[in-house]
């Protein structure tokens, strides 16, 4: 079972994480769930219906996609980032028959997996809010932990190609922060100018939203698939892309 | 006595099959920057070779070259018959790395630092929890099992270093600087483990500053200096015969040290002035001339060592680069 050795470095993570689980949890899912109650709860009496949903049910699967990106990638950038540098867990993990691959595998399916057990622990608090995931939601979470190693592989790589923690910042503000506006998590795609919109459609993170509300309230809407196969690829495409950059950084 | 891990032992060596290390005409350039420049050595069965040279002589590199960290430029590496880096996984089962820096799991007891590191080797559980207790027995840290690794002192977390690198039964132990930073105390007890180790037959790469470490602990040393090896030998071989049998330090004014250098010439001795000191490293026995010494300011007599063999190797200036 030679290519799941990555699944070490996996259990390595969860052993540690196990000693530090209340702080990671509350910090991956305070945001999302503050900007619920915010949002939700608070702008939303004022708002119409949108696509038959109250505008807590609109909100509340975008913010599920948002709290599986947080987690992933923040993850694999300060987490990670403290493994190469100040703990040199990698230098110690190379030492072993494990490779540069899995170490890029372990990290980013760990960083999924953070991310898909926040996403788990928010739909489960759903219903305080008073919403109501279908059953359909069951078939949301491969895509969410899709999505979460996608987050991870873009984390890693910018692990990589980082010299310091400030550098981070980049990623967040010119990144992630944008990709939380602007992926149809807070307003519909719909009501954007048509030519606006391909922009708004094509950024990584509006498909696992559209495909999050659908599958949480169970009504589905073209095309559902290619949006599936389009993030697919993107993810193959980023984990590839931090294999090759942590080889970069790691071998000289 | 302590119990001992269990021996390295293997079965008798077909012909060939007693060289650990290989290395033939390997090469790095870091840009147009030569590091190590067409080097060539082998290790042998339960050997202890070690491996000097001031800093960026080309140690490191060379080490990392053989854990496949640092691409080679140039030329073939073999451990144990495997073709690194082609067969490097292979290979790296039977190594075990006491790295220079510190890379133990902060957030892990040192039970838990062990276990972790012998999943990355697929050594099953139970296996595992055994060699680890064994370890942890042999380097006096069983009683700090349950321990968190910033409750450790310096030397309990070298030890705790050199228990991960043997977790695997190593048939090579590659050590980079194990004893940097410890005191006395510490450094010895490693030292006794690793001469346990080594009458075990474990083969060892050593590489450190301390030149009384290395001379302690080294059948044979290797002195690299700007990527070249400069010496290779027996330590007391190479003592004697690139250096002498004794040296004198003796401090005085230059016109003092002038007129002793002159009267050293009768006996079969190099010199070499430095400041307001003169060093010489006799060929055969000068005690005859001591008593030209009685009116200096301070001087002694000492046997020549590993320390004098690398100044007369690689020089006096600072190696900052």
């Amino acid at each position: 079972m030679n290519y799941l050795r990555f699944r070490t470095l996996w259990l390595r993570n969860s052993r540690v994480w196990r000693k530090h689980i209340m702080a990671t949890l509350i910090g991956n899912l305070g945001q999302p769930l503050l900007f619920l109650l915010a949002m939700g709860f608070g702008l939303g009496q004022q708002m119409q219906t949108i696509d038959g949903l109250t505008y807590l049910q609109f909100l509340a699967p975008g913010l599920v996609t948002s709290s599986v990106m947080y987690s992933a990638a923040f993850e694999t950038t300060y987490g990670s980032y403290t493994r190469l540098s100040l703990q040199k867990t990698y230098e110690a993990i190379l030492m072993t028959p494990l490779g540069i691959t899995d170490i890029a595998l372990g990290e980013i399916c760990w960083g999924a997996s953070k991310g898909l057990l926040s996403a788990i622990i928010m739909l489960a608090m759903l219903p305080l809010f008073g919403v109501w995931p279908s059953v359909w939601t069951l078939a949301l979470l491969p895509v969410l932990f899709m999505s979460g190693l996608f987050f991870a592989a873009c984390g890693l790589i910018m692990t990589s190609m980082a010299s310091n923690y400030e550098f981070f910042n980049y990623f967040i503000s010119l990144i992630l922060t944008p990709l939380f506006l602007f992926s149809g998590i807070f307003f519909p795609l719909q009501t954007i100018a048509p030519r606006a919109r391909i922009f708004f459609e094509l950024l990584p993170l509006t498909p696992i939203v559209s495909l999050s509300r659908m599958l949480c309230y169970g009504q589905f809407q073209e095309p559902w698939l290619l949006k599936i196969i389009g993030s697919l690829l993107l993810t193959l495409l980023a984990c590839w892309l931090s294999v090759i950059l942590l080889r970069r950084r790691l071998i000289q | 006595m302590t119990p001992v891990p269990s021996p390295t032992q293997t079965a008798a060596p077909a012909a060939g099959d007693d060289i650990i290390v290989q290395v033939s005409g390997l090469s790095k350039f870091f840009g147009s920057r030569c590091a190590v420049d067409n080097i060539s050595f082998a290790v042998r069965q339960g050997e202890c070779l070690g491996f000097l040279g001031p800093n960026g002589a080309g140690k490191t590199t060379t080490i990392n070259m053989l854990l496949g960290l640092v691409a080679k430029s140039g030329g073939a590496m073999q451990v144990m018959q495997l073709d690194i880096p082609r067969q490097q996984q292979a290979a790296k089962r039977l190594i075990g790395v006491v790295p220079q820096a510190d890379s133990l799991d902060p957030d892990l007891t040192v039970e838990e630092n062990l276990l972790t590191y012998a999943s990355y080797f697929n050594i099953a559980g139970r296996t595992a929890r055994a060699r680890t207790a064994e370890l942890l027995d042999f380097f006096a840290l069983a009683n700090r099992r349950q321990e968190i690794i910033e409750h450790l002192s310096g030397g309990q977390r070298r030890r705790l270093l050199l228990a991960r690198a043997l977790i695997n039964e190593p048939r090579l132990l590659i050590l980079d600087e194990p004893t940097v930073g410890l005191d006395p105390q510490a450094r010895h007890l490693i030292w006794e483990r690793l001469e346990i180790l080594q009458q075990q037959g474990t083969t060892m790469l050593l590489t450190s500053h301390y030149l009384d470490e290395v001379e302690h602990l080294s059948n044979r040393v290797l002195i690299l200096d700007h990527g070249s090896i400069v010496a290779q030998g027996a330590p007391s071989q190479l003592i004697k015969e690139l250096v002498g049998t004794e040296v004198f330090v003796i401090e005085g004014t230059a016109a003092e040290l002038n007129a002793l250098e002159k009267s050293f010439k009768q006996c079969n001795a190099a010199m070499e002035r430095v400041n307001d000191r003169l060093y010489v490293y006799t060929q055969e026995d000068c005690s005859r001339l001591e008593s030209l010494l009685k009116n200096s300011r301070s001087w002694l007599r000492r046997p020549a060592s590993l320390e004098d063999l690398f100044i007369q190797l690689t020089g006096r200036s600072l190696r900052e680069s």
